[in-house]
């Protein structure tokens, strides 16, 4: 098995309760198949909006970052598959998707030393 | 942990009235605001680390410190609720009136008090339905608008005004004094009531939806006779009539969400948990002098949900309730439901004479049921060609795909 990263970017929130807790309720159930299914290393955790930037040789500290809503990384998770192509399959079923949010797979280095 | 049903919709509420009450009404945009900040961190931190323990206490403790921020952020800009001006303003008391306003104590009433402060004679008894929906049942507008069967625009119109009516009132409705809460009580019962109605013969296609509406009336109905003040005979009646009818619900909506008429209906489908609990709450509203139009309706959802076949209906009981209820309440529903009964004692017939003499029969005309109605008392009579007119006006006016097909499948009758 190989570790991958799930990035999950932007998705808007349900405009109201019900469907925020239907959201809910979807994320938790696509969790708990990849997880019976031993492809959870890590459900990983959520990342504030607000952060810093810290740039270049001068380190100058900034408040960001302001991307917009829909390119801000709002967690991640460390999964587990045999390759890139099933890491991406198994993203489809992400419920960020459906609120036109995106995953991004990006595989762990593997260091073969 | 799995979350239990309508749990976010049911906190939506509860958040709503206790920050409305800290920020004052004339912020309540800024509690919406709050509450659906909570919500987004709420399904942004649970769906890494699970849901916590307990659900709601999570959800109102981030509410709680949102609404601390949102009050040193803003107490300069802003005024808030005129009661806690005084202690809102100073940092050493800042926190420990936020914390006590959001303690157990504090918050058990707030539901009630924005209950009351929506059913203002300032609106219209449908805004105050649409209010309490969007306010206390967290409906948003396009949830009413599809439970209503209206446009979302004439909705978020409507809301928009109550709204404004609500958060400019001076303050909340203030449910301590007895004197204030019995004047304003029958406006709330009889929203509820609406609410209730509009489940059960509501125009909504889907089963789901009008149930949930039922299930939302007999929550806040409760949640009124909880109240010391609140649970007056009347409301035992109401809560009794709304478990009577939502014990007959199973059977009058089939399993595809196609209307049953009440002689197909299949009563081994009647909720008898409902049943029970609807007869325990009616006996308690047998005290007192007062007689008002929800007992007389208890009663007769009483009499249809304990005959256990239709041919066993108390007829003559139903007509005598109706004529009741005729003196308490007229209306050409009323009457028309009234002339029905008279037809299953003493024949279509009697029936048909008793649907012509309704006065103001104008608006009955507009009511797919009472094309419907007559249809079936002609089939009774043995006058299909006449049953079969009756039923195409019907399917005219049919409000939905559910009404449509049981009046097409009643005309297919007519042969």
């Amino acid at each position: 098995m190989n570790e991958f990263v799930f990035l999950y970017r932007g998705g808007q929130a349900g405009r109201s309760p019900e469907q925020a807790q239907q959201m809910m309720q979807k994320w938790m159930a696509w969790f708990k198949e990849l997880a019976e299914n031993g492809h959870v290393k890590d459900r990983g955790q959520p990342l504030e909006r607000a952060g810093k930037l810290v740039n270049g040789k001068r380190k100058t500290v900034t408040d960001g970052p302001f991307a917009e809503a829909k390119d801000l990384v709002g967690g991640y998770t460390l999964i587990l598959a045999k390759d890139l192509d099933e890491a991406a399959e198994l993203s489809k079923g992400c419920p960020i998707l459906e609120v036109d949010g995106q995953v991004e797979v990006r595989p762990v280095m593997k260091l073969n030393m | 942990m799995e979350l239990s049903e309508h749990l976010f919709r049911h906190e939506a509420g509860r958040m709503v009235a206790t920050l409305t009450r800290i920020f004052g009404v004339h912020n309540l945009a800024l509690a919406e605001d709050v509450v659906q900040e909570a919500f987004c961190r709420a399904l942004e931190v649970w769906k890494f680390r699970g849901v916590p323990e307990n659900p709601s206490a999570w959800l109102m403790t981030t509410a709680k410190n949102r609404a601390l921020d949102v009050l040193r952020r803003e107490r300069t800009a802003r005024t808030f609720a005129p009661e806690l001006t005084r202690q809102l303003e100073s940092e050493w008391t800042l926190a420990p009136t936020v914390e006590e306003e959001f303690g157990a104590a504090a918050i058990k009433d707030d539901a009630l008090r924005m209950m009351f402060s929506c059913c203002s004679p300032r609106l219209a008894e449908d805004a105050q339905v649409a209010l309490i929906l969007h306010i206390l049942c967290g409906f948003s507008v396009d949830e009413i608008a599809s439970a209503f069967v209206a446009s979302h625009a004439a909705v978020e119109k409507r809301i928009m005004r109550s709204k404004k009516v609500l958060a400019g009132s001076r303050k909340l409705f203030d449910i301590s004094g007895a004197e204030d809460f019995a004047r304003r009580l029958p406006a709330v019962q009889r929203a509820l009531y609406l609410l209730f109605n509009e489940g059960y013969h509501g125009a909504s296609p889907e089963k789901a939806v009008r149930v949930e509406l039922c299930q939302e009336a007999m929550r806040l109905t409760s949640m009124l006779l909880k109240n010391a003040l609140g649970a007056t005979p009347s409301t035992y009646a109401l809560a009794a009539l709304t478990f009577l009818n939502a014990a007959r619900l199973p059977a009058r909506l089939d399993t595809s969400g196609h209307l049953t008429a009440l002689a197909d209906q299949d009563r081994s489908q009647f909720d008898q948990a409902l049943a029970e609990e609807g007869l325990r709450l009616l006996e308690r509203s047998a005290t007192g002098p007062e007689l008002t139009d929800y007992h007389v309706e208890a009663a007769i959802a009483w009499v249809h949900t304990s005959a256990q076949r239709t041919e066993d209906t108390d007829w003559a009981m139903i007509i005598s309730l109706y004529d009741k209820l005729m003196a308490l309440r007229p209306s050409p529903i009323v009457a028309l439901n009234r002339a029905i009964a008279i037809a299953q004692r003493e024949g279509p017939q009697r029936g048909l004479e008793e649907i012509q003499a309704i006065q103001d029969s104008e608006r009955l005309r507009k009511y797919p049921f009472y094309h419907a109605a007559l249809g079936e008392l002609e089939i009774g009579s043995g006058h299909l060609e006449d049953a079969r007119e009756h039923f195409v006006a019907a399917l005219r006016l049919a409000r939905n795909p559910m009404e449509r097909s049981f009046f097409e499948h009643r005309i297919s009758a007519c042969k």
